[in-house]
């Protein structure tokens, strides 16, 4: 179990420090210190062992968060508990940054306090912590006497992510699939490896205890449905490119509402929602995927100062969509001296400082395509080391799922209060952004 | 530096460094360099030239990013462009550049190595002398290649200024220490050394550490600097603290020089010349008595630079060891600083009295001072200055004081530290051993010495004691007395323990006369210690308690009811129930004749260097003695405390029943002479008597080292010509195999050349090293077998295996075998093994099938007498047809069906094929089943083909 947490800013120097166990001393902050964040090397592996002593780190902009054990825990537990630790911190106070942590540092101590007992993790959700651990930081209206006096009942009780006789006048309800698509391409078009992580993350703003189910193109449900007989009309799909039913979920994980025991019977996802914003499930998918963009390089070396790179992307989704946000990063030699840059769409240029030419496009239909060509002198070295070309990386964002996921329905049951499913306002929002998405020249 | 010019101020590249010093992150300092790293290749890269100011504001900044841990890979030329500017600014960061970015491309060297040497010929003092830091700093040796011969010319060109002479001695001698062979001796060298004559004091003192250097190396051509540096340090010596203006340190004049002089004349023989030894003597003792006077200042300073000289020159007086008079006074000198109360001093005195000590003129001034020393012993607060005391006390030490050192020491030891404990008890137990007149004394005192600082006496003390006390019949009784006192502790250490029971078992009887210490009272004191003893002990025990029988027949029926307990003769140790079962089977059939023969007396020990003295010497580092004092030492230590040898010898006694070898017989019962220690072995002189003798925690009836390691490398193993056979008809197999080793063959031939692959697998959990193995071809047979071997790993693991390959040519026919020698240290002791390899002429056989009527045809045309060979010989083995088969045919000739009338009979052929010629051979052999006979026949075209193939084959059928 987690024996202690600290959590850094760029120097090292220590701003928060939490001992759970007896295990862990003083001198485990220095350790961390001096062999992580002041490594000679930069430390990649977000596990260190220093001294029979294990470090799960995290990076926040410029702090450090580390986890600190001596026994032999389940890491990924760990790590999904420091980004949960995040979130919450997130959600208490904004951005985490050095200034915000200084600032809060009375409410961390406390949120630390129940958040992990003796190195335990315990209740993580923001909704729940917000009605029991009110600092100054919180944001929104103070708590009634009544509220406050079912708190107890709320946290020791079977549903502790939601507390009872919420109201809201209209009950709405948010639903976003958000995705990051990651590509690793050949330079001849050869798709190395490629994959989705998703997330569903809800707002729901629904009164008393909502029963809500929510259903998707997941292909086991929908074979089993096939079988059943009561086929869905194989019609044309409305979203991006995919004209396919259903899609293969490699893993999912749920937020703790969802009933596991239903899903692993029947694979129905059924839960009762916190109010406000959740992420209800994650998911990842390798099978089938859209790639919303190709980027064809072209590298040529012409003598021994000079390079010539043209590259070439191409939109592969409905003509109607947009793509947003996209950005194209040539990295370029060690030894440029000077570049010359001409594209049709968007502004590129040379950023020295990055050793790269950045390619900035702001939006772009689908089935489209555009050009960059680019000139790059060099320099002349005695190094005889060839470059090593690293690969051309793309950002950008599109309105669709590239996993091909759909929502299929979203239920919501509410048997004591007098609504129905039809008087819930839904909204659902698809967004593929990319991941690490990269082509080899 | 000259003043900085106004345009000097390099604004960019303090806004730069000012930049990297805000960033935040990583991250960003890389970031802002990579732009820099940009903005200057642009610039670099860029058409129109860039001037003097720039090129180096931007090989600044390259320099500081490489600094900061940056590769740089471009710039080298800027640098060299700068390096041909007449401004000493941008000379100077060019020179920086290069000598911390020193790069190997040829081109660039090239370019380098002109500027250098247009700034060498320049006459320019400032240039010259960057140019020369250049070259000392890189030092490489292209530098010396290109510059060797050039700076000794400007370092003794009359117009040189002094500062550049100053530089070149000192880059000469760092370019001489990285390439001495580059730096040729010559004319110059003459003139170099007049430069101790140079009216220049920084001239003077750049140039005497290069001559020392090269002295060193070359004594012979520097002789003359003898007279000249006594010549400067007279001046120096006598001038006064206000001549030398600049070169006076707090009133000492030149300390530096004057040290560096006399470091000098530490390194030649003290001089011929009567008028030069006079004022090298004149002017030592002017340092002496300055030491005398009162010093001029209280400063730390005044007194370190005088009190450096004064120790220089000690060492020099110490160094020509023939000046009674002033190693006395040198003597008093430090003698006075024994009580100083300047720690550092202290240790300083004490370690030059060391050094005077072993001098015979002084040795007795160095006496007087003995209280002081002992003092300082008890009373010194650093642990370092007490074992310098220590270790003067161990120098000083001679028979007229020994009784009182050694006392000293002993009591000294009751509270020493631990670090340097058992360096004590080791000198200790020397000196006591050196100087012990009367051998009594030297038992009470190593007795003690166990009592005192048991845990630190390590084996070679305890075993030296029962050395002394056998070889001397004198103290047999005493000592018998003084260790059964000593026993009666309640609480004894171990080593006591082990000292007690070897002389009790030995001498015990001396004593038994007293009631007090009556046979079974010795017993009954020695077995109360046996339970709380480790292993090794209670197997000396055991041994103490058989040679009890034998003294005391009282005693028998009580130690066979000892040695018959379950502790003993079901104890889980292998060693121990082996002597429990051993023992008691001994006692209780041998006769008393026989049991007086195997449990004689020890026999005296050969009289060696005591294996004290080597264990110090290995104590005091490569340091102290020569290497191969030190090998020696380490070959000692090792067989002493044995851990190879004991292991074998325990191993040994375990699968006795199956080793026939006499010597791993524990007890030497049934063959050879009853007590083993009596053979010594025809070992070297380098082995330890106690490892010969079996005085080692085995037991002291224990045997030799395994028979199997032969100490001479000529003679090869007897069974090796056994081994040998075994390989005639056979390629693969084992060759060879002991407790330690074993070696395995495979081999193939083809034509006349043969590849042979040993494996050598260590059998043992202990790792090998230093495994060498060397294939030799005793003499004639070097023309005859062109054998090359591969060297093999230096080191075995335990449990491992290593291969080695050697290749073998046959020249001509050959009949003896290469020798294979294999040496190797297991646990400390060397193992040597000589085996021959089995590589036999018949190896080099092609088969040749013939018919019935060639073969016949060819038997008749060898018909000569000489070209025959047959052997009548009984059989070794049952005669079965399909062995013998395989047996011939893997002799590789070809066996030929059908051809003989006789079936029984069974005809071969073959060419042996060597680099010279062809050996065509035939053979035949008739077994006779009723005789149990075999008639073999060889005819080959060479005599000595037949006879040896005759040979070899007669021993496999």
């Amino acid at each position: 179990m987690i024996g202690g947490l600290f959590i850094y800013n760029h120097k090292g120097e220590v701003l928060i420090s939490r001992v759970y166990r007896d295990d862990i001393g003083r001198n485990a902050v220095d350790a961390f210190r001096v062999n992580v964040i002041h490594a000679r090397q930069q430390v990649r592996s977000p596990v260190t062992n220093i001294a029979r002593t294990s470090f799960f780190h995290v990076k926040r902009s410029n702090i450090w968060l580390a986890a600190v054990t001596k026994q032999n825990v389940n890491a990924a537990m760990v790590f999904e508990f420091l980004y949960k630790m995040c979130d919450v911190m997130t959600a208490y106070f904004g951005k985490i940054s050095e200034e915000n942590i200084k600032n809060n540092f009375v409410l961390i101590y406390e949120l630390l306090d129940e958040i992990l007992d003796f190195g335990y993790p315990q209740n993580s959700e923001t909704g729940a912590l917000k009605t029991f651990i009110t600092q100054q930081g919180i944001k929104g209206q103070p708590q009634t006497k009544e509220e406050q006096s079912q708190i107890t009942s709320q946290v020791t009780g079977q549903i502790g992510w939601r507390r009872e006789g919420i109201k809201y006048r209209r009950n709405e309800l948010f639903l976003d699939v958000l995705e990051s698509v990651n590509l690793l391409m050949s330079p001849q078009g050869q798709v190395l490896s490629a994959h989705v992580s998703g997330r569903v993350v809800m707002k729901s703003y629904l009164s008393g205890m909502p029963e809500c189910k929510f259903g998707m193109n997941d292909k086991i449900v929908i074979d089993k449905q096939g079988k059943g007989g009561t086929t869905d009309e194989p019609g044309k799909s409305e979203l991006g490119g995919s004209g396919k039913q259903s899609i293969a979920i490699d893993d999912c994980t749920f937020h703790q509402c969802v009933r596991l025991s239903k899903f692993d019977s029947e694979r129905s996802i059924s839960f009762i929602p916190p109010d406000g914003e959740y992420e209800l499930m994650r998911y990842r998918t390798t099978k089938d995927i859209i790639l919303p963009f190709r980027v064809i390089p072209l590298v040529r070396e012409v003598g021994r100062t000079k390079l010539e790179v043209k590259v070439v992307i191409k939109s592969n989704f409905k003509p109607s969509l947009l793509a947003q946000k996209i950005e194209v990063r040539i990295p370029t030699p060690l030894n440029t001296s000077g570049v010359q840059v001409i594209c049709m769409k968007g502004k590129a240029k040379y950023k020295a400082s990055e050793n790269a030419i950045v390619w900035k496009i702001k939006r772009m239909a689908g089935m489209k395509e555009s050009q960059i060509s680019a000139e790059i002198e060099l320099l002349p070295t005695n190094d005889k080391k060839k470059w090593a070309r690293p690969p051309i990386s793309m950002n950008f964002e599109v309105p669709f799922a590239p996993s091909g996921l759909k929502v299929r329905y979203l239920k919501v049951f509410e048997s004591k209060l007098n609504y129905s499913d039809h008087d819930v306002i839904k909204w659902v929002r698809y967004i593929g952004r990319s991941g690490i998405y990269e082509t080899r020249c | 530096m000259p003043a900085v010019s106004k345009g000097d101020g390099m604004r960019g590249l303090a806004v730069f460094i000012s930049d990297i010093r805000n960033c935040k992150s990583k991250e960003a300092e890389i970031k802002r360099i990579n732009k820099e790293l940009a903005n200057i290749r642009s610039k670099f890269k860029g058409d129109k030239a860039l001037d003097g100011y720039s090129k180096k504001k931007y090989v600044c900044k390259l320099l500081f990013i490489f600094l900061l841990g940056h590769d740089i890979d471009f710039g080298h030329m800027e640098a060299v462009n700068l390096l041909s500017s007449n401004k000493y600014t941008e000379k100077q960061i060019g020179y920086l550049f290069i000598s911390v970015l020193v790069n190997s491309n040829s081109e660039l060297i090239r370019l380098i190595n002109n500027a250098i040497k247009n700034d060498l010929s320049s006459r320019n003092p400032t240039f010259m002398c960057l140019a020369l830091h250049c070259i000392a700093n890189v030092g490489s040796r292209e530098m010396a290649e290109a510059f060797a011969g050039e700076i000794p010319r400007i370092l003794v060109a009359g117009d040189t200024m002094d500062s550049v002479k100053q530089s070149a001695a000192l880059c000469l001698l760092r370019l001489y220490k990285t390439s001495p062979d580059l730096v040729l001796m010559g004319e110059w060298t003459s003139r170099v050394v007049h430069l101790l004559n140079d009216q220049h004091m920084g001239v003077v003192t750049a140039a005497i550490s290069l001559i020392t250097c090269l002295s060193q190396k070359n004594p012979d051509e520097f002789k003359t600097c003898v007279s000249l540096a006594v010549s400067r340090l007279s001046r120096i010596v006598s001038s006064a603290s206000t001549d030398l203006q600049d070169y006076t340190y707090y009133f000492v004049p030149a300390p530096w020089l004057s040290c560096k002089l006399l470091r000098l004349l530490q390194c030649y023989p003290p001089p011929e010349d009567g008028a030069v030894k006079g004022r090298l003597v004149e002017c030592l003792e002017t340092i002496l008595n300055k030491a005398q006077e009162p010093p001029k200042s209280k400063k730390v300073q005044h007194s370190n630079a005088k009190n450096a000289i004064l120790f220089e020159a000690i060492s020099l007086i110490i160094h020509y060891d023939s000046e009674p008079n002033l190693l006395v006074r040198a003597c008093n000198q430090l003698g006075q600083f024994l009580q100083h109360r300047e720690t550092n001093l202290r240790y300083l005195a004490l370690e030059s009295m060391c050094t005077l000590a072993s001098s015979e003129f002084s040795h007795e001034a160095v006496k007087t001072h003995i209280e002081t020393v002992i003092n300082a012993l008890k009373t010194e607060r650093d642990v370092s200055v007490r074992q310098r005391a220590a270790d003067l006390l161990y120098a000083m030490c001679d028979r007229s004081n020994a009784k009182q050192i050694v006392a000293e020491m002993l009591s000294y030891l009751e509270t020493a530290d631990y670090s340097i404990r058992e360096e004590m008890v080791l000198k200790v137990a020397i000196l006591a051993e050196k100087y012990a007149v009367d051998y009594s004394w030297y038992v009470d005192t190593i007795l003690n010495l166990i009592r005192i600082a048991g845990d630190y006496v390590s084996e070679e003390v305890w075993y030296r004691v029962i050395q002394i006390v056998i070889n001397r019949d004198d103290v047999q009784g005493y000592a018998a007395k003084t260790v059964f006192e000593a026993l009666q502790a309640p609480a004894c250490h171990e080593n006591m323990v082990k000292v007690g029971g070897y002389i009790l078992g030995e001498f015990g009887n001396l004593i038994a006369g007293d009631p007090r210490s009556s046979p079974l009272v010795q017993f009954n004191l020695l077995h109360s210690k046996f339970h709380l003893c480790s292993v090794p002990t209670r197997a000396l025990l055991l041994s103490a308690y058989i040679k009890f029988i034998n003294l005391f027949p009282e005693t028998k029926s009580t130690i066979q009811e000892v040695l018959r307990s379950d502790s003993q003769i079901r104890n889980s140790d292998v060693e121990l129930q082996q002597r429990a079962v051993e023992y008691l089977k001994l006692s209780s059939i041998a006769s008393t004749d026989v049991l007086a023969t195997v449990l004689e007396e020890m026999p005296p020990f050969p009289e060696r260097e005591s294996s004290i003295l080597a264990k110090l010497k290995k104590k005091k580092g490569p340091g102290a003695v020569s290497v191969n004092e030190l090998e020696e030492g380490k070959r000692e230590g090792g067989e002493l405390n044995g851990g190879g040898e004991r292991g074998d010898n325990s191993a040994i006694a375990a699968s006795n029943a199956s080793t026939p070898s006499p010597s791993a017989d524990l007890l030497g019962l049934r063959t050879g002479p009853p007590v083993t220690a009596a053979a010594p072995s025809a070992g070297s002189l380098l082995v330890d008597v106690f490892s010969e003798a079996g005085v080692n925690d085995d037991g002291f009836l224990s045997s030799a080292p395994p028979s199997v390691v032969s100490e001479d490398p000529a003679t090869p193993l007897p069974e090796s010509n056994e081994l040998l056979n075994k390989f005639v008809c056979k390629n693969n197999g084992v060759l060879f195999e002991n407790q330690l080793l074993q070696i395995g063959i495979k081999s193939e031939y083809r034509q006349n050349l043969g590849r042979m692959y040993l494996f050598y697998g260590n059998k043992t959990s202990v790792q090998f090293i230093t495994f060498t193995t060397t294939v030799t071809c005793p003499g004639e047979l070097q023309s005859q077998l062109n054998v090359q071997s591969k060297p093999v790993e230096p080191l075995i693991e335990g449990g491992a295996q290593v291969q080695q390959v050697i290749n073998i040519e046959c020249l001509t026919d050959f009949s003896d075998a290469p020798l294979l020698n294999i040496k190797f240290r297991y646990g400390g002791a060397l193992q040597n093994l000589t085996l021959k390899l089995p590589v036999t002429i018949n190896k080099f056989f092609q088969p040749t099938e013939m018919a019935s009527h060639d073969f016949f045809q060819r038997w008749k045309q060898l018909s000569l007498p000489q070209q025959e060979a047959q052997k009548i010989f009984k059989a070794n083995h049952a005669m079965d047809t399909e062995v013998l088969k395989a047996k011939l045919l893997g002799l590789g000739m070809a066996l030929l069906e059908n051809v003989d009338p006789n079936p029984e009979n069974f005809v071969c052929a073959g060419v042996i094929q060597t680099k010279a010629q062809q050996v065509g051979s035939l053979l035949r052999l008739e077994p006779n089943a009723q005789a149990q006979m075999y008639r073999l026949t060889v005819r080959s075209s060479k005599d000595t083909v037949s006879k040896r193939l005759c040979e070899l084959l007669a021993e496999q059928f």
